[in-house]
């Protein structure tokens, strides 16, 4: 057997060195992340983690990789929720009939979610744990109120959305929580609703989106907007929502929704695109996906 | 560091090594195997360049360590040929000048053969979209995507 060359290696190598564990159970996993806390990363698709390791941005001393445990891949309907395994990967849920009638946005929003060879080996669950303002799912999880299971040698314990995500990069997982499923309630087949972002190019993150839905009864929180990409992470547009809720969606209630918006968007500015930019983004998505909604539209 | 005995199987031989665990796959594949036909550009999952397919997914060779693919197949573009004679795909790359430097043609004839091989029913669109994940400096991309859509019929009858 022949080992790889080390002279090569430890010169030309893009990550820091690592140990690696690649644990079989979900309970070998959490021991592992118990043992190990902060000086260890858990691995699922790798697809922002790796890129950060050869850039030597993150140079964790353990990594954990987790893709060779068993039935954490699952897709399915439960208890009138979608549920989703932490390995189910971005193609996994473009391309499932289970996803496209229990939660269509979904399906629509993970196909803006950078390139088809990435979607191959990137999970929902590694994207949720970064909680990068401008990712797809966290926004779709929020308008949907996703609730996550993590788990730990501590035991599960369930965290809904707006719990979860607490600012850029930040969640409520704790160094040894591993994040397992998300369950999100069904939309209802007379639910209205469109996804809109954009992106300087395709597969980019967006620098503005806009997930809008629209239940058909008067049950409470009915109509629900979202904005991601603009602030430090998603967020729900109450001011709008309220406006339509009040005078439901003609063409004046839409454009003082759209005008509202800046009363709950901390929008940022950065290297791709200034605070105003994005908050006027964000109105003619917000105007175009409410127009869209006004015929009744399912995207 | 640790280091880890791994079994896998590339375009059908089976390569036994003990690799150190941050060896990404595209480095094992160049430097261990001397498979050069696996092209290194960004090294952070931006260009396309070291696209491969793993256990018949197109997925991004520095983008995953070797050690992940212990008791995996993978496919390199070393692999897409049938000896001397050119793959279908490839044939048609070559009849629509569909390359000029060459340095981005491996991604994307593992990532074009990969998907043709789960969706033969192709639209020019959906090949843009799936190039989209492989930057070409030369072409303009028109050649590609009439190669690809060329080939495509191929696939169908195989599946």
């Amino acid at each position: 057997m022949t080992r790889v060359a080390v002279d090569w290696v430890s010169s030309a190598m893009k990550p820091a060195s690592f140990d690696y564990f690649r644990p079989d159970t979900l309970e070998e996993a959490a021991a592992l992340l118990a043992t190990y806390g902060d000086d260890a990363k858990l691995l699922a698709g790798g697809q922002t983690l790796v890129p950060m390791m050869n850039f030597r941005l993150a140079t964790p001393r353990v990594l954990i990789d987790i893709n060779e445990i068993k039935g954490l891949d699952f897709i399915q309907q439960q208890n009138g929720s979608l549920c989703l395994g932490a390995l189910v990967r971005w193609h996994e849920i473009e391309s499932s009939s289970v996803v496209a009638q229990s939660n269509p946005m979904l399906g629509e929003a993970v196909r803006s979610v950078a390139h088809y060879q990435i979607r191959n080996r990137g999970t929902w669950a590694g994207s949720c744990a970064h909680a990068d303002p401008a990712a797809e799912f966290p926004a779709v999880a929020l308008i949907s109120k996703a609730r996550f299971t993590l788990f730990s040698t501590r035991g599960r314990r369930v965290v809904s959305v707006d719990e979860f995500f607490l600012g850029p990069l930040t969640t409520a997982l704790t160094p040894d929580e591993i994040l397992v499923d998300v369950e999100m309630p069904l939309f209802n087949s007379n639910t209205i609703w469109a996804f809109e972002e954009f992106a300087l190019r395709n597969g980019d993150f967006a620098i503005a989106g806009v997930a809008v839905v629209i239940e058909p009864n008067d049950q409470e929180d009915f109509i629900r907007f979202v904005s991601f990409g603009v602030s430090d992470k998603a967020c729900r547009l109450r001011t709008a929502e309220s406006v339509i809720a009040t005078s439901g969606l003609t063409h004046e209630a839409i454009d003082e929704a759209a005008a509202s918006i800046k009363n709950d968007i901390d929008a940022r500015s950065d290297i791709h695109a200034s605070a105003d930019y994005r908050l006027a983004l964000t109105k003619a998505l917000l105007e175009r996906t409410l127009h869209r909604a006004s015929v009744g539209h399912k995207q | 560091m640790s280091f880890h005995i791994i079994k896998t199987t590339v375009n059908g031989i089976s390569a036994d090594r003990e690799v150190e665990s941050r060896l990404t796959l595209a480095d094992f594949l160049r430097h261990d195997l001397r498979l050069t036909g696996t092209h290194i550009g960004c090294e952070h999952g931006v260009c396309g360049a070291c696209t491969v397919i793993v256990e018949g997914k197109a997925v991004r060779s520095c983008l995953i360590f070797a050690v992940q693919v212990d008791g995996k197949h993978v496919n390199t573009v070393e692999g897409l040929a049938d000896g001397e004679e050119l793959s279908p795909l490839q044939q048609s790359f070559r009849k629509h000048h569909a390359l000029q430097c060459g340095f981005c043609t491996s991604g994307i004839l593992n990532s074009a053969h990969a998907f043709l091989q789960e969706n033969p029913e192709i639209t020019p669109d959906r090949v843009r979209e799936l190039i989209s994940g492989n930057i070409c400096r030369c072409t303009g991309y028109v050649r590609i995507v009439n190669a690809i859509m060329d080939a495509a019929p191929n696939y169908r009858k195989i599946t």
